[in-house]
């Protein structure tokens, strides 16, 4: 099969701008950088659509294979909705984390960062049992436990 | 015996219903149950003492017949003894229960149901004869003890004992389990019998037992995990005595005992058994000569009667078999007295530590007394059964000795050693529990112990002196198990209260003697202990490995959790281009021909879209960034149009538009410039690890295309279109037709999405969504404030209202030129979202194309009139319009379902009709128009929600600065409120 150099590039080009913009702290940036990806990967299923043919709307007389691939444009039809609907999830999830938090930043996990700091105090074991020689204490001798 | 266990476990479900009315007296209602059980086991004696293996009981049930699992149970001898021991000494426990415990005791239902239920599984656990389901039971009486051991739950030293049973013998039972397995998938069979009788041999099976045996050990509480069980007398007293003397520590002297006829003399079988016996027999007594709380004495002394247990079970003879036997009934009948004894002195006198009771012995004879017996029998002092027991035991490993086995040697060497000291930690016990002591105040509330309190020890004391002088009446009930040995020449051993002058008598009374002495130099054997004290103790080596399992989990935590998305991404994307370049490098065949261009335009196109790409993550300004994304998605449009894919660039060039809105609906809430907080770290390596993916994904692209190797098989499709599917535009054929599942895939995915919309935005529940009344009222309240606005806007100044809630914007916000605008196309666009619809079958369009066109003018509403444009543009909820939208899709996929057909098959309809001439009409267009309906609602939802929504809560802030009275409902503010207060919070931490 033949294809375009000029798209591959392209496609290489928009998947790496996503990938970094994916990498970033600011959720804007990464939901731009998903649209970035979103256009990568369905120009990756159009290049896979092979040589560039005439619309594939039935014709008399023409060739089946005279016509740009259907296959690949259903699945970038349907991906290019689906890639609207989840953005505009995402959309929401800034809103509302600038709403809650007045961030918008992927911020670490303040757990996790306490843990690796060593700031977190291990949870209390169960210990060994303390001697007790009844299972009916007084009132005050609970008070005292 | 399926009978039982249903009873067991159905009246275990029902107890806790009936404390409301019972109280306490429930543990009567289980005791019952727990009695017919035993009467039910009683009744089997005829078959079991008949002594033929094929008249013993055997049920079955299918249970996963897909797994070969059956419900198998048998019951032989040896089942029958331990299912008696359980029942029997189970019913008097569960009476007892009844004294133990007042009606308002917390958990009570509770209690009695685990308490029965585990008495079920034990029944289960004993009389199971497949590995598998033996395994269920045996784990269920590990969680029946933990849920037992905490039963109090509410003190620490409960919950923390309850965890350590459950957690060492649950690792038993696991190392158990494969021993199990092994040994089933090595004799093709999961039952038991098949198993034991198929006595296989080799370092598999040699393996396998062992691992068997760590199980059995753990739960028996053999030396080096002996320590759960001092621990585990946290539980309820009652539940000691049963769990802890009786029952389920004898799970693994059952298991031995289980094998031992099949496995005795396997290489290191009878070593390590008598070994770790003798040894826990040892230390147990060793350290329960110690104890000053009468219970961790039993406690102690219960782990060296259970190495004991496993000397003799595991030496593995006739004789020895029958001793065992003896032993394991004697030990349950005084240890489970002993214990109800400690319980009720604890109960009543408030205490455990011997060195509070004094004078008991005098207050309740009675108590003494059976006291005496079980501590007598524990110490094998004539004519009780322990003494039986004890001498069969010595008179069985001394003939190992005499046959020159140098373990009999030890073990008899161990056994009386570790009787001497049983003795003595029974006259510490009896000395400590009723003498009167010097110092001590006498302890006086036991004048009154009720009857029904001391029923259940009573009985079982009265039991053991019983059984001496019937020593024949049990040697016949017991004799069953031991034929499974080789008898020895001979008249065969049998359980006697006298034997004559023997060694083993000889040795008893040596044991008595010197355990007595070892007693009377109790002060001076303390002060010897004391110096002989190395601090070290198992249970503390126990706490020690579990905090360090713990901080050793904190540890890999931290190095692999580091808490951060982009963190994690990289890795993910590291991986991804490692083994993707390794796959590549490896083993790919570059069978692609690569032309520069298609046509040249797409260079021009191309490098618009890469400088936009590039520019997008340089820019700093959010809007910036959003245009130079959306330059790339309207050059995609471009290369679709020019690859000859007309569907999709109108598609994508409609989803641009709307998604740029979108953004721009959210952005304008957030600050311009982007990354102010943090701004861009780690650049140089985000961009290496961000271009090293972007060519693993152009050579996947070259490799991929090259990989082809038939026809593709879209080659049929224009065939399958323009005939079957009755449409030239194959794409839309395609989606509404050929691949309509996919669709509807999609569908449901976009509905999902927008769902999760409205609910990050709609807090309180949907505004748009609420019932009729209640929009009505919304709607009467918006059309009042639109006419509100126009009575209000500046006189003079008669602005026609192109639109319906024009007059609502301040004046400054509105753009009359645009209102004019939407007015003269709203309704065009609309007719054209339509046709792009109907005729999307046969031209460029359909469903998704005249959705997002439909969209748009709601777009164009919203952007001309506000939120209140919006409402009265489309007067229902974009929930209910979803919600069409995929009924209509789905009732197109199953209506041809009721015709016979698949789903989804389309069917065509020719017609002339009256002006309109020759019509047709293709079924598939229905489900187009459930997809034109679900991407409206989409937009619909986005509107409401990012625009709409965002206005409102926006309004809502701006009125509570300017310290205006908010006109929305309580609801709202609070609401409002709330909010403000997590954002406070979240802005603190």
């Amino acid at each position: 099969m033949s294809i375009s150099l000029i798209l591959v590039i392209t496609m290489g080009a928009l998947f790496a701008a996503g990938v970094y913009m994916l990498l970033e702290r600011s959720l804007t940036r990464v939901v731009l950088g998903f649209l970035l990806l979103g256009n990568a990967v369905n120009l990756l299923l159009l290049i896979m659509a092979g040589e560039a043919g005439i619309a594939p709307i039935v014709e008399e007389g023409v060739a089946d294979d005279a016509y740009t691939d259907p296959l690949p444009q259903a699945l970038i039809l349907t991906a290019i909705v689906i890639t609207f609907a989840v953005s505009a999830f995402l959309l929401a999830l800034i809103y509302r984390s600038w709403r809650l938090a007045n961030a918008d930043d992927v911020s670490d996990d303040a757990d996790d960062v306490a843990l690796r700091e060593g700031a977190v105090e291990m949870p209390v074991e169960e210990t060994a049992p303390d001697a007790e020689d009844t299972e009916f204490p007084t009132d005050d001798a609970r008070s005292r436990a | 015996m399926l009978l039982v266990l249903a009873v067991f476990g159905v009246a275990a479900i029902i107890l806790p219903a009936l404390v409301r009315a019972l109280g306490r007296r429930v543990f009567l209602v289980a005791g019952l149950v727990s009695f017919g059980a035993f009467v039910h086991t009683l009744l089997q004696a005829p078959a079991i003492l008949d002594g033929d293996p094929e008249a013993y009981p055997i049920e079955r049930l299918a249970w996963v017949t897909q797994l070969q699992l059956t419900l198998d149970l048998s019951m032989d001898p040896l089942s029958w003894v331990l299912a008696l021991v359980i029942t029997g000494i189970g019913s008097l426990v569960l009476v007892y229960c009844s004294w133990y415990f007042a009606d308002d005791e917390p958990g009570l239902g509770r209690f009695a149901a685990v308490l029965l239920a585990f008495a079920g599984a034990m029944y289960g656990l004993v009389t199971a004869n497949d590995v598998y389901l033996l395994f269920v039971f045996w784990e269920a009486t590990s969680v029946f003890s933990y849920l037992l051991i905490g039963h109090y739950t509410g003190r620490r030293a409960s919950r923390g004992a309850a965890l350590q049973a459950l957690i060492t013998t649950t690792l038993g039972g696991l190392v158990m389990l494969v021993g199990l397995v092994l040994l089933s998938v090595q004799a093709r069979s999961s039952s038991l019998d098949v198993i034991l009788s198929s006595s296989p041999a080799g370092a598999l099976t040699t393996t396998a037992v062992f691992l068997v045996l760590v199980g059995a050990l753990s739960k028996s509480a053999i030396v080096p995990v002996h320590f759960w069980l001092p621990g585990a007398m946290a539980a309820p007293t009652p539940v000691s005595a049963y769990l802890h003397a009786a029952a389920m520590v004898k799970a693994g002297i059952y298991l031995i005992a289980r094998f031992a006829p099949a496995f005795f003399d396997m290489p290191g079988w009878r070593e390590v058994l008598v070994g770790l016996g003798v040894a826990t027999m040892l230390l147990g007594g060793y350290i329960a000569l110690k104890q000053t709380d009468l219970k961790l004495l039993l406690a102690y002394g219960t782990v060296s009667q259970l190495g004991f247990l496993t000397v003799v079970a595991g030496y593995g003879t006739r004789d020895t078999a029958l001793a065992a036997l003896a032993l394991l009934m004697a030990h349950a009948l005084f240890k489970g007295a002993l214990f109800l004894i400690v319980g009720i002195i604890d109960h009543e006198a408030g205490t455990r530590d011997l060195r509070k009771l004094s004078g008991l012995g005098r207050r309740s004879p009675i108590l003494a007394t059976i006291a005496a017996l079980s501590l007598a029998s524990m110490s094998g002092v004539p004519p009780l059964f322990g003494f039986v027991a004890k001498e069969t035991v010595l008179y069985g490993l001394l003939v190992g000795v005499e046959s020159g086995d140098p373990i009999a040697v030890v073990a008899v060497v161990g056994v009386v050693l570790g009787s001497v000291l049983t003795v003595a930690y029974s006259l510490r016990f009896f000395w400590g529990a009723f003498a009167r002591k010097a110092g001590v105040d006498d302890v006086t509330s036991l004048e009154h112990v009720r009857r029904g309190f001391l029923f259940a020890p009573t009985v079982l004391a009265i039991t053991s002196l019983a059984l001496g002088p019937l020593a024949g009446l049990a040697d016949r009930a017991l004799a069953g198990y031991p034929t499974l040995f080789e008898a020895p020449e001979g008249k065969p051993y049998t359980l006697a209260l006298w034997h004559g002058f023997e060694p083993a008598l000889g040795l008893s009374a040596l044991t008595i003697v010197l355990g007595a002495a070892l007693f009377v130099a109790r002060t001076r054997v303390a002060a010897a202990q004391k110096r002989l004290s190395t601090g070290l103790s198992a249970s503390e080596a126990y706490w020690d490995v579990m905090s360090g399992v713990d901080r050793f989990s904190a540890r890999i935590t931290s190095l692999t959790q580091r808490g951060s998305l982009s963190f994690y991404l990289g890795v993910i994307l590291l991986v991804f281009i490692a083994v993707t370049t390794a796959g590549l490098v490896a083993g790919s065949t570059w069978r692609t021909d690569v032309r520069v261009w298609d046509y040249p335009a797409q260079l021009a196109i191309a490098v618009v879209m890469i400088a936009a790409a590039i520019a997008a993550t340089q820019v700093q300004k959010r809007f910036a960034a959003l245009v130079t994304v959306g330059v790339t998605g309207f050059g995609m449009s471009a290369l679709f149009a020019l690859q000859g894919a007309p569907d999709l660039a109108i598609t994508q060039i409609l989803v641009e538009l709307v998604t740029l809105i979108a953004f721009v609906l959210v952005l304008r809430r957030l600050p311009a410039k982007l990354g102010d907080r943090h701004g861009s770290h780690h650049r140089v390596l985000r961009a290496v690890i961000a271009i090293a993916a972007g060519i693993v994904m152009v050579l996947i692209a070259l490799v991929a295309a090259g990989a082809r190797t038939t026809e593709r098989i879209s080659l049929a499709w224009p065939e399958l279109a323009f005939v079957d599917g009755r449409g030239s535009n194959i794409v839309n054929v395609a989606l509404v037709d050929i691949r309509g599942w996919d669709t509807m895939g999609e569908l449901a995915v976009v509905i999902a999405a927008a769902t999760g919309v409205a609910s990050l935005l709609f807090i309180r529940g949907r505004v748009d969504s609420t019932s009729r009344a209640q929009r009505v009222t919304m709607r009467r309240r918006a059309r009042a404030r639109v006419q509100q606005s126009r009575v209000e806007s500046i006189p003079g100044e008669r602005r026609n209202a192109w639109i319906l809630a024009g007059p609502t914007l301040d004046p400054r916000h509105r753009s009359i030129l645009l209102e004019v605008v939407v007015r003269l196309i709203f309704h065009a666009v609309i007719v054209l979202s339509l046709y792009v619809l109907f005729t999307g079958h046969n031209l460029p369009g359909g469903g998704f194309a005249g959705g997002l066109i439909a969209g748009l003018a709601l777009v164009a509403r919203y952007l001309a009139g506000g939120r209140h444009e919006l409402t009265a543009a489309v007067p229902v909820g974009a929930g209910a319009v979803l919600g069409t939208g995929i009924a209509i899709a789905a009732g197109a996929a199953i209506v041809p379902l009721l015709f016979g057909a698949d789903a989804l098959t389309s069917t065509y309809w020719k017609a002339e009709l009256w002006l309109l001439g020759e019509v047709s009409f293709v079924t598939s267009t229905i489900f187009d128009i459930g997809v034109y309906l679900v991407v409206v609602g989409l937009v619909l939802d986005v509107l409401r929600s990012l625009g709409a929504e965002v206005d409102r809560q926006g309004d809502d802030a701006s009125d509570r600065a300017s310290g205006r009275r908010v006109d929305s409902t309580l609801a709202d503010s609070t609401l409002a409120d709330s909010t403000k207060a997590d954002s406070t919070k979240e802005g603190r931490s």
